[in-house]
């Protein structure tokens, strides 16, 4: 199916809600050309908010805009969201029981030319341990329109993680999604996949295909939303072969992988798991997207390299 | 050491117009290269760099952690490949190596890591956090009674950050009077024209405020910024700012002043113009 530019499809979805619902709001931080909710702006000048570079104060005004009544939608690069803006999300939204959407961009290795300083591999584990926000990680362009429409419908407050780029559709326009509801993308008996975001949702996929022709048959999980996370879908794929690959666009510690190795523990599954993802004593470096998915051991043919490992 | 202050007055000049001019040169052919990066912000600084690092600043570059250094701090981060120039032209490294610039596993990041080059003394890239550690340096240096400078390069967009503030603040309260902070005020950041985006205006009076000393210079006239970078330096019980008034993009000519020249990489024909620019002496 056709590719489409992910942010393209935020900011679109953005327009669509504002015409219906005058509580959305968008707040950037003089990254809206990033970002590119330029149609945003221009659609409703008057809910279009830059507070300049200064990512606390975003996410403190965002704050302030839901408590008297706003739907805020906030973004910036997922490095200054998680690691610079989080003692206002956290408090100031979280906590306050508001209504803030913050959105990361550029999450892990799709940070790629602006090298480790921008290169976000914690912010999962940072969300993760903040209490009732919803983490969402799209595959695909119509997981992402489907994700904002669920953000801007909370009540609560969400962490959407965005890549920026193209990304190939995965699902059919119109596609169901739902906060804790895994999609189901490949059957097979002998050991699940479970993956978060576009990129390594791809990866994935491909990897399944490597495996199939080593005779090896996968069952993938798009997870979607990492919290709350689909804790049913997981336990029983990997109660059914015992044996789990996790992938993730992030650091080990944290994240994705061990949001399963709690459930596998905690449900008593008897099941054998890899983590792929990047290292847990590795900071981000710097170089094309696809040479760091390679050289953090993210990319397909890791993935099947991990999964083989567990037979 | 110093690298130019016995020579008589006019060749000072004309050696750091010259620097300036190879550090410019140095920026666009990186950035093009690299086919990503920041040539805007890199040009603005250009001027001030050349007189730091081959000036007024006491460095060695065959001792890149030499304890009574001076110290530098690139705050605003992503104009890193002047400050990368200035380095590989100094002989920090390879001048060769700067053609790596944002390739994979490069020393050379898109912003600057100190842990991995000779002669970057701060991390920085995510805004306000270098200055803030500069103010740390500044400190460290009135608490051994050492006579080392740190000098602060900011952008003006970057005067956004809250963090900004807090460091302006504690400088003033120590009486940092060896830091020197360097606003690159060219009035562009990513989103727009700085004083739309976020009006900071009146800089000099928020700074006085805080209790600094403030100057403010031609950042493109090398013998101001020599005289200003000269005033900053004698003692004033109290931090300085330099308030350099600067012109994003400055020596080539279609990037002056340009918004879209903030993060762009030029194209194979348009750095064929940037280079006859930097030739011609636009600066």
């Amino acid at each position: 199916m056709a590719d489409r530019e992910m942010r393209a499809v935020y900011a679109q979805t953005l327009v669509d809600l504002g015409a219906l619902d005058p509580r959305i709001c968008v707040v950037e931080a003089d990254l809206a050309r990033a970002t590119g909710t330029g149609p945003f702006a221009k659609a409703y000048p008057e809910r279009f908010v830059n507070v300049g570079v200064a990512e606390a104060n975003l996410v403190g005004v965002a704050s302030g805009l839901s408590a008297t009544g706003k739907k805020p939608f906030a973004a910036t690069f997922a490095c200054f969201a998680s690691r610079r803006a989080y003692d206002q999300f956290f408090l100031s939204a979280n906590y306050a029981g508001l209504n803030v959407t913050l959105v990361g961009t550029d999450p892990g290795v799709t940070a790629a030319f602006n090298g480790g300083t921008h290169m976000p591999l914690e912010d999962l584990a940072l969300m993760r341990a903040v209490p009732g926000l919803a983490i969402v990680e799209p595959s695909d362009p119509v997981s992402l329109e489907a994700a904002v429409r669920i953000a801007a419908a909370s009540d609560g407050c969400t962490y959407l993680r965005l890549q920026r780029k193209s990304a190939p559709e995965l699902y059919p326009a119109g596609e169901h999604f739902e906060l804790g509801k895994a999609k189901l993308l490949r059957q097979g008996k002998d050991l699940l996949i479970v993956a978060l975001g576009a990129l390594m949702v791809s990866e994935a996929k491909k990897a399944a295909e490597l495996l199939a022709a080593d005779g090896l048959e996968a069952t993938v999980l798009d997870l979607f939303s990492l919290a709350p996370i689909d804790r049913a879908a997981i336990v029983k794929y990997a109660s059914a072969s015992g044996r789990v690959v996790s992938c993730e666009n992030h650091r080990v510690t944290g994240g994705l992988g061990s949001a399963i190795a709690e459930i596998l523990a905690e449900e008593g599954v008897r099941a054998k798991l890899r983590r792929v993802g990047v290292g847990a004593d590795q900071f981000g470096e710097v170089g094309t997207q696809d040479w760091l998915a390679d050289h953090f051991k993210l990319s397909a043919p890791h993935i099947a390299a991990a999964a083989k490992s567990l037979f | 050491m110093t690298a130019n202050t016995q020579a008589k007055p006019g060749e000072r000049l004309r050696a750091l117009k010259g620097h300036a001019q190879d550090l410019r040169r140095a920026i666009v052919s990186m950035v093009h290269t690299a086919q990503s990066g920041h040539c805007g912000g890199s040009l603005s600084a250009a001027d001030i760099v050349s007189a730091l690092y081959f000036d007024i600043m006491n460095i060695d570059p065959s001792q890149p952690r030499m304890p009574g250094r001076d110290r530098f701090v690139l705050s605003k981060g992503h104009a890193c490949p002047v400050l990368y120039g200035a380095l590989a032209l100094r002989g920090y490294f390879p001048v060769d190596e700067l053609s790596t610039l944002r390739k994979n596993d490069s020393r050379l990041q898109g912003h600057p890591v100190s842990t991995y080059l000779p002669g970057v003394d701060a991390t920085a890239g995510s805004l306000g956090l270098g200055f803030a550690q500069a103010v740390g340096m500044a400190l460290e240096g009135r608490m051994l009674k050492a006579p080392y400078f740190v000098y602060a390069l900011l952008g003006d967009g970057e005067l956004n950050e809250g963090v900004v503030w807090e460091a302006a603040s504690t400088a003033s309260k120590f009486g940092l009077e060896r830091l020197i902070a360097i606003v690159d005020r060219n009035n562009l950041q990513n989103d727009g024209k700085a004083d739309d985006i976020m009006p900071m205006e009146p800089i000099d009076k928020k700074f006085e405020a805080f209790n600094w000393r403030v100057l403010a210079v031609d950042g493109h006239d090398m013998a101001a910024v020599l005289a200003a970078l000269e005033e900053a330096r004698k003692p004033a019980g109290k931090p300085t700012c330099i308030i350099a008034r600067t012109i994003k993009g400055k020596g080539v000519s279609f990037m002056e002043d340009k918004r879209e020249w903030h993060g762009k990489p030029p194209s194979d024909d348009e750095y064929g113009i940037a280079c006859k620019d930097i030739e011609g002496g636009c600066v």
